[in-house]
């Protein structure tokens, strides 16, 4: 195997009979190194990657080296992959993402973690709060996960409070975490514990991770929580204080790299972890109780579209979209839920057809209000459904899962309004808005 | 043969200089030092596997456990990237084309493609808990009087953050430091004598500064130095700053090799390291010292602690001998201690009694631990885990001593010691860096090829050239202002180099020795002078008066404000000064006619030194006088 390599060096190395792993010296009248070869992540396909004795790694070209071959390599061997069956007290459920991830030795690269007893290796401290139980489900990173995935997590999350768990954890990528809380948190609306959805905005392969804070927060959370509720706990600030625990569908990823990225939007989190304290601190009464059992119901309609009005956005996306059997619309609108008024006629005509189109607002924090403005009024009336103060992904995660159920379009009207899950927050305080320093 | 030579010392060098770019080497902050804080940081980094699956044991030596890491963040001279809350931004490229310019300088040769590497750094120095670092060429050598040095490696990397304070629990960093970028240059062990390390270092800086790319003052540049004898181990000795020490750093570093060899041998006569396994020996000796007098061991008794006895077989005078100036065989145990174990140190037989510890106590110890006529004893006071822990870390550090030199990283005393500072590194400290494309260093060799710095003989010609006479033109090759000097001439094309030279050379050390404080003098204060030359608003001469009374000890005022005073007189004000001290001085200049000169030569020269040149006074003066005297 010499994973990487193409043209010259690729001739070269074979000709050797080099495989990655080897130890080589290249040499010519200035230097003489040896060193392991590496896999070729190079831009130049004549360079060969070498690991010198000082752990540097060093690129090559084969048109200005000689290369020899010293001795065979001890390739690692890979563990044997050994899954634990013990229902734990609180069960970890990895989809992948960065927070169980490892350097592969292979390309360089950080790949999910592949057994329990890696990710019981990583952070053994979890062993001290309770007994863990975990379960590989899947390796994706979150830019590929699909509304199918998230059935698979409901059952798996399920199965796992079914076994007797008091609470679960989810090990998810930060990109489409909070698309999966909401997920979750539409389709088990009985919870008998948290379901708690952890990621990491630095690798576990580094030092300064947060992964480790997040895992051994979250896993106290999962047992020790008063809530059944869908949460994303991330840390709470970029300091390793603590974690914040924000509802699954108030929440959203507010900063590419940060680790407190995760913030409760017009909300407040439900409750802090301290970490180095082991406490959990409730910060909320109006929490959803555990309940005494489970209850799944995860369909989800996957032709719905989420529609960001810009200037100039012209109407015939929105035939677009029907035509090609889109069944629900989500409109991120302006301001208090605005598009230009040459939107009313096409809705008007899509909603009379059967297709949902509910408004949110791209400006995020605050509620839409379609009263205050002439357009507002004209294009309720043309049959789009103001949408309070829920997050547009979350308008569009639960209209998914509101499609799933009924094809009614009342009924899915219904559903779109009622507050399920704490999707809705009818009051707004002043300090639901976050002020930037500015002096 | 030399006494070093017969010992078979071998030096290298590892030389880390700061390069003078723009911007850090992975974000766009200035690579300025900043104390303006705008808020801390708490974080905790943990050890994690290499890629090659193992954990480096230098790495998790430096890790403690719930060590918290504090770091001030500053305003102007940190960002994200710094916070560890962005990824790195792309690599600054003026960094690796200097590196590839010193590569070829060395004669060696650049890499073909460069990879950036994450060395593992747990002790909080870092954010991220790695260095990045690459290396950008190989090979190469130096010349010496003595011998050719070769060149192994030259690698480019980011600095470490500041470090501010520590306690037993945490740890404080400033992040301005963090991520400047250092060039590395390790030499061969080629090195044979304390003095040709220090000359081979000199000769480096010196390429270094000649480039016109480094940063200069303290902190800016440091030395890590590898030294072994024959028989020895290389010894790394981390954090040399001041080039004078290197030749004694070495000499005691050779010694210590020496004697902990000459302990070695006399050990294995007196014991074998298996009967030493053997009859080694721990109790706890709490009960003998409940009414002793020493207030070490009252106080920690006091508070729970233990006192702990070890007897080690066939040590008797071989604790308290010396291995470096002030540093017996026992500090070198009691620094193991310290660092390993995390407590304050030991006391053993052969500096007893003392510290409160007498006679009576050292005798029931010695029965205690049956302790023979060849034999030591060490007692350790503490926390009954610490206590615990350090008799493990003795036992080891006493066996070792049967081998000779243990393999470990030092760090340098300021008095020309060192002290153990942990275990060497393997190479499991160095994963790749993921977040950096790789860089073809073909992309650069032309840039690079230009920053090439010129040989000292080279650029002895071309200061020569600019005027300079020889011993000048010396001065400067060999300063740290080199790049200050060559700045100025090239803005101020009609200030004369030499009058640069000079006030850079010779006027701040007068200055110096007529009491001024030349650390408040900054290159902006220089620079402010050498404008009002060139803009003639003041004179050359005046230049050593200003520098003196700007950086005079009481002396809170602004360069511009001391500029000012000195600002020149025009030719008319000062012949009508010389006119009035002619007529204060009418009587002696009818007596003594052109003999008067000097007296008035003296007297006008007071009123406006610094603010008229000599010359153009004395013609003034001459002229007025002729023309009084007709």
């Amino acid at each position: 195997m010499l994973e990487g390599y193409r043209g010259k060096a690729l001739e070269l190395l074979s000709s050797l009979g080099a495989e990655i792993g080897d130890v080589l010296q290249v040499y010519n009248d200035k230097v003489s190194v040896r060193g392991i070869l590496m896999p070729s992540y190079s831009r130049d396909d004549s360079v060969i990657v070498l690991k010198l004795d000082n752990g540097y790694n060093a690129g090559f070209s084969v048109n200005k080296v000689k290369v020899s071959l010293l001795e065979k390599g001890n390739r690692p061997q890979e563990r044997s992959e050994h899954r634990e069956l013990l229902p734990g007290k609180v069960k970890i459920i990895s989809t992948g993402g960065t927070i169980v991830s490892k350097v592969e030795y292979e390309t360089g690269a950080v790949r999910p973690a592949l057994s329990t007893e890696e990710i019981i290796r990583f952070v053994p401290e979890i062993q001290e709060i309770t007994s863990i139980s975990a379960e590989i489900l899947f390796s994706i990173l979150s830019e590929n996960m699909k509304p199918e995935f998230w059935v698979k997590i409901a059952e798996a999350v399920k199965r796992a409070f079914d076994e007797g768990s008091e609470g679960v954890v989810v090990a998810h990528g930060t990109d489409t975490m909070s698309y999966t809380a909401a997920a979750l948190a539409f389709s088990i609306q009985r919870l008998p514990g948290p379901v708690v959805l952890v990621g990491s905005q630095r690798s576990s392969d580094r030092p300064s991770s947060d992964s480790g804070i997040n895992l051994v927060s979250s896993v106290l959370l999962a047992k020790e929580a008063p809530f059944g509720e869908v949460v994303v706990n991330m840390h709470g600030e970029s300091s390793d204080t603590y974690t914040l625990a924000h509802r699954g569908v108030k929440v959203r990823k507010m900063h590419t790299s940060r680790r407190d990225a995760f913030q409760s939007i017009n909300d407040h989190p439900l409750a802090k972890v301290l970490w180095k304290e082991r406490t959990v601190k409730v910060l909320r009464n109006d929490y959803l109780r555990r309940s005494d059992g489970v209850e799944l119901n995860p369909k989800f309609e996957n032709r719905v579209f989420l529609l960001k009005f810009y200037p100039g956005l012209k109407p015939d996306i929105v035939d677009i979209l029907m035509s090609s059997g889109y069944r629900g619309i989500i409109v991120e609108g302006t301001g208090l839920g605005h598009t230009s008024s040459d939107f009313q006629e096409v809705f008007k005509r899509v909603v009379k057809e059967g297709v949902f189109v509910g408004m949110t607002s791209q400006c995020l924090f605050g509620r839409v209000n379609m009263n205050v403005y002439q357009t507002g009024r004209l294009l309720q009336q043309s049959g789009v459904v103001p949408l309070g103060d829920m997050l547009p992904e979350v308008a569009l995660v639960k209209l998914m899962w509101a499609l799933g159920q009924t094809s009614d379009l009342d009924e899915v009207k219904r559903i779109m309004l009622t507050n399920l899950v704490g999707e809705f927050n009818p009051r707004h305080s002043l300090d639901h808005f976050p002020r930037w320093k500015h002096e | 043969m030399s006494e070093y030579e017969k010992m078979g010392l071998k030096v290298g060098l590892e030389i880390h200089q700061q390069i003078n770019t723009s911007h850090k080497l992975f974000c766009e902050c200035p690579t300025t030092m900043d104390e303006e804080s705008q808020g801390e940081l708490e974080r905790y980094l943990r050890p994690v596997a290499s890629e090659l699956g193992q954990i480096d044991v230098a790495a998790f030596f430096e890790w403690e456990k719930g060590k918290k890491v504090v770091y001030e963040v500053p305003r102007r001279s940190s960002c994200l990237v710094e916070c560890d809350e962005e990824p790195p931004h792309p690599m600054n490229l003026d960094a690796i084309k200097l590196g590839l310019a010193m590569t070829l300088a060395f004669n060696g040769e650049p890499l073909d493609e460069i990879f950036v590497m994450r060395k593992t750094v747990i002790d909080g120095s870092n954010t991220s808990g790695f260095q990045r670092t690459a290396i950008v060429g190989l090979g190469g050598y130096i010349k010496d009087a003595d011998g050719v040095i070769t060149i192994q490696t030259i690698a480019i990397e980011e600095d470490a953050a500041r470090k501010l304070e520590e306690t037993p629990t945490s740890v404080k960093y400033n992040l301005d430091r963090l991520g400047i970028p250092l060039i590395e240059i390790s030499t061969g062990p080629d090195i044979r004598s304390p003095e040709q390390a220090k000359r081979v270092a000199l000769l480096i800086g010196q390429m270094l500064r000649l480039t016109g790319k480094v940063k200069r003052g303290l902190g800016t540049i440091r030395q890590d130095l590898n030294v072994s004898i024959v028989g020895g181990v290389k010894t790394e000795i981390k954090g040399v700053q001041d080039l004078d020490m290197i030749p004694k750093i070495i000499e005691n570093e050779a010694n210590r090799q020496r004697e902990l060899l000459r302990i070695r041998d006399e050990l294995r006569a007196r014991i074998t390291r298996e009967d030493f396994i053997k009859k080694v020996v721990e109790k706890d000796l709490t009960e003998l010292f409940t009414s002793s007098r020493s207030r070490l061991i009252q106080s920690e008794l006091k508070k729970g602690g233990k006192v702990l006895g070890l007897l080690a077989p066939g040590f008797k005078g071989l604790l308290g001998r010396q291995v470096m100036p002030g540093r017996r065989f026992g500090t070198e145990v009691s620094d193991y201690v310290k660092a390993l174990a995390g407590l304050g140190g030991i006391f053993h037989s052969d500096e007893l009694p003392n510290y409160g510890i007498v006679e009576e106590e050292v005798q029931r110890v010695a029965k205690e631990l049956g302790v023979g006529e060849l034999d030591a004893f060490i007692l350790v006071v503490g926390p009954e885990e610490k206590v615990k822990k350090a008799i493990q870390v003795i036992k080891e550090r006493l066996s070792q001593a049967f081998e000779g030199v243990p393999k470990e990283t030092r760090a340098a005393n300021e008095d020309g010691t060192s002290k153990f500072m942990r275990p060497q590194p393997g190479s499991a400290r160095m994963y790749p860096e993921t977040d950096i494309p790789s860089i073809l260093s073909r992309e650069l060799l032309e840039d690079a090829k230009k920053m090439v710095p010129p040989t000292p003989e080279q650029k002895l010609k071309e200061l020569m050239k600019m005027g300079l006479n020889e011993e000048l033109a010396k001065q400067v090759l060999n300063s740290p202002r080199l790049d200050q000097f060559e700045y100025l001439t090239r803005k101020y094309v009609n200030v004369s180099p030499t009058v640069i030279a000079t006030t850079l050379e010779n006027t701040l050390k007068y200055v110096k020795s007529q009491g001024g404080n030349i650390d408040k003098i900054s290159d902006g204060d220089i620079e402010a002078v050498i404008a009002s030359v060139s803009q003639g608003k003041i004179t050359k001469d005046s230049i050593p008066q200003i520098l003196l009374e700007y950086s005079a000890p009481n002396s809170n005022v602004g360069i511009k404000s001391v500029i000012s005073r000195y600002t020149g007189i025009s030719e008319e004000e000062l012949i009508n000064l010389i006119k009035e001290i002619v007529a204060q001085n009418s009587e002696e200049v009818k007596s003594k006619g052109e003999k008067a000169f000097s007296l008035l030569m003296g007297k006008v020269m007071e009123r406006v030194r610094g603010r008229a040149e000599g010359k153009k006074v004395a013609e003034l003066i001459r002229k007025v006088m002729k023309d009084e005297t007709g």
